[in-house]
Parts: C-alpha cells; structure tokens; sequence
C-alpha cells in the first residue's frame, strides 16, 4: 500500500487521539500530563511538515516548514514555564497529586 | 518508491509503540525515555518528508533540551507514584473508545480525503539550495518579523521559569545595592571631638600606692 498524504495526516491523527487517552489515564500525574501535551504538538507539527510536503505550489511550500519552526519554539517555552510552575507547586504544596489541588475549589 | 513505504511503516509503528507506553508507563523517568523515542521516531518520519533541518532540530531541541529537563524534574522531585496510579484503569474503557471513535473518524476522512499519491517533485531551488537553507532565507526575509517575536518569547520563558523558580536562601549575605546607594554618612562615621592635648592625670601618691 503505497504510502499517500493520508497515511501521513492519519499517523498524527491517531498519534493525538493516543495523547488524549493520556490524559484520561493520567488525570492525576501532571508530569505525565505535560508529556501528553507534547505528543499533541507534536501530531500537529506532523501535520504541518505533511502538507508542506505534498504543496502544489513550490513557492509556498516552506511557509509550513516555518510555521513548525514556531510551534516548537512556544511548544519549549511552554513546557520550561510548566515545568517550573510544577516545581515551585511541589515545594510548597509536596505532591502533584491534581485531586490534591482544589485551593481555588468553594 | 518500496523502501520509503516501508520506512513510513516501520517508523509509524515505532512512533505509536512509543507513544503507547508514554501514557502507560509505570514511572515518569520510563514515561520520559519512552517520550525520547517518540520524538526520535518522529524525526525519522520527517526526514522522509524532506524536512531535514526540522528533523534534525527536533532532535537537538527536544532530545537534547527538554527532555533532559523533564528528566531533571522527574528525577529532583520525590514523587509517589503508586499513589497517582490509584484507580489508573478505571476511566480506561471511556478513553479508550473516545480516543478510537476519535482515530476511526480522522482515518476515514483523512485516507479518503487526502489521498495525494506523488509529491510533487522537488523545486529547483530546493535541488540547488537544499532545505536548510531554503528555511533560513524564508525564516529571515518574510518571516523576519515573527522571527523575532518568538526570540522574544523565548526570552520571556527564560525570565519566568528563572523568577519563578528562585528561591531567597537564609544564610545569603548578598547585598541590597539600593541600600548600599542610600547609605548616609551618619550611618557609617561618629565623628567623636578630641581634645589635641589632654592633661596627664596626678600620679597617685607614694603613700596611698602603699596602702
């Protein structure tokens, strides 16, 4: 089966419906719930990279590639910042536990 | 055309295998390695998508930066995991339909919708350039502008996990610069008045001395 476009937005497709069954299993680690958020970046990048390649239009076919390039920069930002803010709540609070944080909770 | 195909295969399958077991592993430093060979495959699957400079910054970037921060956290943090894993299968059979239902639909639509045999062949430019460099001039002349956006973001990034992570130590004997500029002279020198000569005190008696 010859390999199409399809096959490619299909593997990211499931790649994200895997991170999203992550989420349901992992409700409770928040480590695990940032790695989960990583693999749904990364499913969109695929999808990027995907149609880039198979553009039509030569001129326009970077604009993905560069778009991807974006992504992975916010995607670092965002799980450095995440990582501290996971940090800092362990020192204060000595769990990750997402049942244990209902502070805000009435 | 037969070797891409099964590289494609092998590639995918490894990709979800490892995905599989990020989100079943037993502990976040196995989640984390699993994670590693996630990316690694992805990047591979690049690569056959001529995307090579993105392959390889993958890697670079997310292999070799954060990662090994997550790696860093995991392993600084004493996590009970038996305790997060309590009821870990309970919601299983919800997700595992919602996250099939999920993949059914997007195959169905995608593998029908999308099915582009050939990639249209290689620019010219592409062939000339290659793509690194192909991205790099896009990247600096049309892009320039969001280019700098994101530096900034990442700047931003840095200051917040720096502000948020530190932490003021007890024993520091760091100083105030502020204090130090606002210092007056009375705080420091006491001028004390001498006399230039003071008189010798009277030399005790020879007969008290005695005494």
């Amino acid at each position: 089966m010859t390999v199409t476009l399809g096959h490619y937005l299909t593997l990211g497709a499931i790649l994200f419906a895997l991170s999203v069954i992550g989420i349901f299993l992992n409700r409770k680690n928040l480590i695990v719930l940032l790695m989960a958020i990583e693999l749904m970046l990364l499913a969109v990048n695929l999808n990027f990279v995907a149609f880039s390649h198979y553009l039509p239009v030569v001129a326009d076919r970077m604009a993905g590639q560069v778009f991807v390039f974006f992504i992975l920069t916010v995607a670092a930002a965002e799980s450095a910042i995440g990582l501290a803010i996971l940090v800092v709540m362990f020192r204060n609070r000595a769990t990750i536990n997402v049942d244990e944080l209902d502070d805000l909770q009435g | 055309m037969a070797t891409a195909d099964a590289l494609f295969y092998a590639f995918s399958l490894v990709l979800l295998f490892a995905a599989f077991r990020v989100i079943t592993a037993r502990t976040p430093v196995n989640a984390a390695l699993y994670l590693v060979l996630a990316f690694f495959s992805a990047a591979c699957v690049w690569m056959l998508l001529r995307a090579e400079f993105l392959a390889i910054a993958l890697v670079l970037v997310y292999v070799g930066a954060v990662m090994v921060l997550f790696l860093f956290v995991v392993m600084m943090l004493d996590i009970n995991t038996d305790e997060l894993r309590n009821s870990f299968w309970q919601h299983f059979p919800l997700a595992a339909l919602i996250g099939v239902v999920i993949a059914l639909e997007m195959a169905a639509v995608l593998l029908g919708g999308f099915s582009l045999g050939e990639a249209p062949a290689a620019s010219s430019a592409e062939v000339e350039l290659g793509n690194t460099k192909l991205l790099g001039i896009e990247m600096y002349t049309n892009y320039l502008y969001p280019l700098q956006i994101a530096a900034v973001l990442l700047l931003v990034a840095i200051i917040a996990a720096i502000a948020l992570t530190l932490r003021e130590r007890k024993e520091s004997k760091a100083m105030d610069p502020g204090d130090q500029v606002r210092v007056k002279k009375a705080d420091r020198v006491r001028l004390v008045r001498l006399q230039p000569t003071v008189e010798a005190a009277p030399p005790p008696t020879s007969g008290e001395a005695q005494t």
